[in-house]
């Protein structure tokens, strides 16, 4: 018994720095895992507060691009409000529904990341206001990435621009679709996997996202093809898509809370169960 | 030793400050970020309590994850340091380091020089390479880690000269 006494006293050390790298690896391990640790984010109390706090200060300084972008979208919407003169096309309510099949959460961006693997961006809404896991996130210009933590008053988006994201995507003009992720080498584009060659592609077509996803509502723009690759093995193209985003300066974003998808997701369990 | 403990402490959050507010925002080509905040377990006092160095660089570490949401990997890095100081040291001074006086709070001698590169290095190698986290990317990570430990050490020691204690 002595001897153990001993044994922990001489290498306390030693013993101490394994049990905190154990914890450190731990962590590590489970944050490059599919379901990460709910601890160790930035939407908790803590950190979003401080985030918060900075980003009132720092807004001052990109407020001329964020109204530039504003005043774009209006000008956009409005256009297409000239448009609706005819009364025939003002769309019938949904009385199961209501009138939208989504709704949209305004918030902003207060912590933004792009120099790293896997990429998180903190925003200033949680689950008081109705934020909720696996919502998708947009802005004026397109996609900007998927709500992965939630905690009152604060959430984590997995950016675009991270290695783990997978998103449906397609081509605009002919609805041959892919997924569309990323392999972490420039901040301005994305990779296209699995479009089948039997695609007519031209550098410059538009991507949009699937139908497939329940987490973002189909064609909302995501880039351009800028590149095109064929895989020799699969023959699938892989395309570099430019995006239309500048994921380097986000302000406002527009959280997408889609009515139908807790009835697709329980109705595609019950399939599996089955 | 009272005053030591609250120098240790202010540098601390001093520190973990300026890195998450100005350093965290930095990159130059896309890719290269400085993380001087590892400059706490570099200047940490050379002969007080291992223990202690161990536990506040656990701290140290899980606060950069949260800020940055990284999983363990600043964690794991900044222990591994302050677990091989002593090695460093070994390495850079010599044998009889403990007996010496060695303050790394001044003027930049080679034998200084050579620790803050080589506790850098350590750093950012671990700190990258579970960034990573796969050998796909193992050539990417070797270019970040040299390219983020030159840019370290130069805010390094511009810090060091900085907080230089002024003497007469």
């Amino acid at each position: 018994m002595q001897q153990i006494f001993n044994f922990i006293y001489k290498n306390s050390n030693r013993l101490l720095f394994l049990l905190l790298l154990g914890i450190a690896l731990f962590l590590t391990i489970q944050s490059h895992s599919y379901h990460r640790s709910k601890v160790i984010s930035s939407a908790n109390f803590l950190s979003g507060g401080v985030y918060e706090r900075i980003n009132n200060v720092s807004e001052y300084l990109n407020l001329r691009t964020q109204n530039d972008a504003l005043a774009q979208e209006n000008a956009k919407l409005r256009s297409l409000l000239f448009d609706l003169k005819d009364t025939a096309s003002i769309p019938k309510l949904d009385s199961i529904k209501g009138l939208k099949p989504t709704d949209i959460i305004v918030s902003k961006v207060i912590h933004n990341s792009f120099n790293s693997y896997e990429n998180y961006l903190t925003l200033n809404s949680g689950s008081l206001q109705g934020v909720q896991p696996d919502m998708g996130v947009i802005n004026s210009l397109g996609i900007v990435g998927i709500i992965d933590n939630t905690s009152a008053n604060y959430a984590t988006v997995v950016s675009i621009l991270n290695v783990k994201s997978q998103i449906n995507a397609k081509l605009k003009k002919s609805n041959h679709f892919g997924s569309l992720g990323w392999k972490g080498k420039s901040t301005g584009y994305v990779q296209l996997t699995d479009i089948p060659r039997l695609a007519a592609i031209r550098k410059g077509d538009t991507i949009v996202t699937g139908g497939q996803s329940v987490i973002f509502p189909e064609n909302i723009n995501i880039g351009t093809v800028d590149r095109i690759y064929i895989d020799n093995q699969t023959n699938y193209y892989t395309l570099d898509v430019k995006l239309f985003n500048d994921m380097t300066n986000l302000g406002h974003v527009y959280i997408i809370k889609s009515k139908g998808r807790e009835e697709i997701i329980n109705l595609e369990k019950g399939k599996k169960d089955e | 030793m009272n005053s030591a403990l609250f120098v240790n402490i202010f540098r601390f959050l001093l520190l973990l400050a300026v890195q998450i507010i100005i350093f965290n925002n930095m990159n130059f080509l896309g890719y290269i970020s400085p993380f001087p905040y590892i400059l706490f377990i570099i200047l940490y006092p050379v002969n007080s309590n291992k223990f202690g160095l161990l536990l506040a660089s656990f701290f140290l570490g899980i606060i950069m994850d949260m800020f940055s949401n990284s999983g363990g990997i600043h964690t794991a890095a900044c222990i591994v340091l302050a677990y091989y100081r002593p090695y460093l040291f070994k390495f850079s001074f010599g044998l009889s380091y403990e007996y010496q006086t060695v303050k790394l709070n001044d003027v930049i001698t080679p034998e200084r020089f050579s620790f803050i590169f080589l506790s850098v290095l350590v750093h950012h190698f671990i700190l990258f390479l579970l960034e990573a986290f796969s050998i796909g990317f193992i050539l990417d990570t070797l270019i970040r880690t040299l390219l983020s430990t030159i840019f370290t050490i130069i805010i390094c020691i511009i810090i060091i000269y900085l907080i230089k204690p002024n003497r007469r």
